[in-house]
């Protein structure tokens, strides 16, 4: 492979990072305990760090976040899903990790353009991963309430999830061995949780592969508005 | 006392390799696997650390301050144990 | 939670009835190494009175660190570069930490977080008045920065010499960390001041508000001051109120003009006499409003705060009934807060 980078396979991964960190970052000062905000802090930051290391490759990392409007964003819709409760929470964190774990496992052992970015990603992976598997386990097998909870926060972003095997133009990966592993992390993980997989479909009509080619859902462009409208009040401006 | 009152651990953290583990504070965490991320978290986000040990506060014995001087005078008046005890002629080497 | 109890009277058992005479001896003792500069550590003996006032004032800075959180996360998902989000979240993170150091050491003196949270939450406990005042503009999260963690270092850096050594200890760490608060927040302002005449004026404006509400956040003047006396002998504080806000305007000037921003204050200027800046007259009546539960987020704060650990009930509550069936003992907590811990281990 060679060493070019391909800036559609950047944006994707960068704004997945981006948007994931962003919704994160609603999390700070309302977090269920004072270690979670550190811990999810944390985390955001990892991701805000690898978006801006791809968003990078891609062209200007403020113009690409800023300055893009809502259809030219391809990242998962899954990542933009907004707040809900910590339960959601998890359960995105559970899918969405999983998936980046593998990927940047896959990429990582590659010598694409993206195997430098992916050996450093895939240890702070690993440890977002872990974060979403413990608290999968307390939430599913804590108490009645919490392991309703989190019943439904899985089944809520069941039907966002197919979507992350969709090839992504300039990426070479064994796609559907990737879905094999993650389908078979996922299942082992909420079966330890005491729940079960999800049976509704993981791809619809319409969120087969959509957000990668830039169709998202309603609450993204309010989030977007939120994200862009200081840094778009003052055009040109350096900060 | 509610159940949502996690209980408190006590953090160690070897800040290098060759050092040893040095107190760095405490958390509070429900159980062991998360007193060591917390601390992860917490005591070692500018890289400071390289192992970390957490230990249930309540699961230490600790000296009493009253028993401070039955515990630790009689240590103070054997000099004896110390090298600069001794006097070695000068040019002596390697002692 | 009966750990202070138990405190005092693993103190006293040892010693049975004769508490008059050995309280006296204690103190004594307590006395001589506080004047000697001596650490006081978690199981020393120690006046109900220097606990009582320690655990007042490492609650009220705990809790000002976690509601400080809160008008600067107010910025994060609106602030305008990744670089400016990626610092503002982790500063917002070392304030959760702050607050974590905090709370550890108020609780080697026998009080619980969970009994702080709620005094904070109740409103029996207080925290800092600089909160109860909005983040409106992006430039807020600058001058919050550069003058109100530019005077809280100015009031922390000597409690890293505090007589009590979790509290000096946990200054020390927060003490290390506040200084990048700081100069965040100086850069993010140079970079304004510097900028477009929109970002110049958002900049000033930003100053303008939030200068005198940094001068009152070393408290009332010494003379109206309750507590400062009993905890300057004690050690717990090291210079009186004035002192240190002078010190402060002092500062403050020249990095004002380095700034390009002026001072809100027509009566500053220097003292060739007193080798100071003489300082126009703080409006104390908006410092006991704002104290009193008037300021303009009083309310809003509180509530938000209450919320998120409202709200998070559950998830304690989860993790807690996870570990209990993991350990199949006594259940959650059962185990939970010795008189102190290890802080007390190493005394």
């Amino acid at each position: 492979m060679t060493a070019t980078v391909s800036a559609s396979a950047a944006l994707a991964l960068g704004d997945d990072a981006l948007v994931l960190s962003h919704r994160l970052g609603e999390w700070a000062g309302h977090a269920p305990v004072l270690e979670e905000e550190v811990a999810l802090a944390n985390i955001a930051l990892d991701l805000l760090g690898q978006a801006r290391v791809l968003l990078s490759m891609a062209g200007d990392e403020d113009e690409l976040a800023y300055l893009r409007e809502e259809r030219a964003f391809r990242n998962l819709q899954l990542v933009e899903q907004p707040g809900g409760d910590f339960a959601h929470t998890i359960a995105r964190q559970l899918y969405f990790s999983t998936y980046q774990h593998l990927l940047y496992a896959d990429l990582a052992a590659g010598d694409g353009p993206f195997a430098p970015l992916a050996a450093k990603a895939v240890k702070e992976v690993a440890y977002h991963r872990d974060h979403a598997e413990q608290w999968t386990l307390r939430l599913g097998d804590g108490t009645d309430v919490s392991h309703e909870r989190m019943r439904l926060a899985c089944a809520e972003l069941w039907r966002f999830t197919g979507e992350m095997f969709q090839p992504v133009e300039g990426l070479d990966a064994d796609w559907a061995g990737m879905e094999q592993a993650w389908l078979e992390s996922i299942g082992a993980v909420l079966g330890r949780a005491t729940l079960s997989v999800p049976e509704g479909p993981r791809t619809g009509a319409w969120s087969a592969g959509a957000g990668r080619q830039g169709l998202h859902t309603e609450s993204f462009g309010r989030m977007l508005a939120e994200m862009q409208h200081l840094h778009r009040s003052h055009p040109g401006a350096s900060w | 006392m509610t159940n949502t009152d996690w209980p408190l651990w006590e953090v160690f953290v070897r800040s290098r390799r060759g050092l040893s583990h040095t107190h760095a504070g405490s958390l509070h965490a429900p159980d062991a696997e998360f007193a060591l991320r917390n601390a992860r978290d917490l005591y070692t986000r500018r890289g400071e650390g390289v192992s970390i040990w957490v230990v249930p506060a309540a699961a230490i014995t600790a000296s009493s301050p009253d028993e401070k001087d039955p515990f630790f005078e009689p240590s103070a008046d054997k000099p004896y144990r110390h090298p600069t005890f001794y006097e070695i002629p000068e040019g002596v080497k390697h002692l | 939670m009966a750990t202070a109890a138990a405190h005092r009277t693993a103190a006293t058992s040892a010693y049975g009835a004769q508490d008059t005479a050995d309280t006296a001896a204690y103190e004594r003792a307590f006395d001589a190494a506080v004047a000697a500069d001596e650490r006081i550590e978690p199981r020393d003996w120690m006046p109900d009175a220097y606990r009582a006032t320690l655990v007042r004032q490492i609650a009220q800075h705990a809790h000002s660190e976690i509601i400080g959180m809160q008008p600067e996360a107010n910025w994060i998902t609106r602030a305008p570069s990744l670089r400016r989000k990626a610092i503002l979240m982790a500063k917002v993170q070392d304030e959760a930490g702050h607050g974590l150091y905090l709370y550890s050491a108020a609780e080697t003196l026998g009080t619980g977080r969970d009994e702080l949270l709620d005094k904070l939450h109740s409103g029996r406990q207080k925290y800092s008045s600089i909160f109860n005042y909005p983040t409106l503009t992006w430039a807020d999260v600058g001058a919050i920065g550069w003058l109100v963690d530019g005077a809280a270092i100015t009031n922390q850096v000597p409690l890293c010499r505090c007589s009590y050594g979790p509290y000096a200890r946990a200054m020390v760490r927060v003490c290390k960390e506040e200084s990048f608060h700081q100069r965040q927040g100086y850069e993010l302002l140079l970079a304004l001041s510097k900028g477009t005449p929109e970002q110049h004026a958002m900049a000033q404006d930003a100053v303008n508000r939030w200068w005198w509400p940094s001068l009152m956040m070393f408290g009332p003047p010494d003379d109206e001051s309750q507590h400062s006396a009993q905890s300057m002998a004690w050690k717990i504080k090291r210079h009186s109120n004035d002192e240190l806000r002078q010190r402060f305007v002092d500062i403050c000037v020249p990095q004002a003009e380095s700034l390009g921003l002026t001072l809100p204050d027509p009566d500053l200027r220097w003292n060739e006499e007193r080798g100071h800046h003489d300082f126009g007259a703080i409006d104390w009546t908006e410092f006991w409003e704002v104290l009193k539960g008037n300021g303009p987020c009083n309310e809003q704060r509180i509530t938000q705060r209450r919320r998120a650990h409202d709200e998070g009930a559950w998830v304690r509550e989860a993790a807690a009934a996870y570990a209990a069936k993991r350990s199949g003992a006594t259940g959650p907590g059962g185990t939970a807060t010795g008189p102190g811990g290890t802080e007390g281990a190493q005394a």
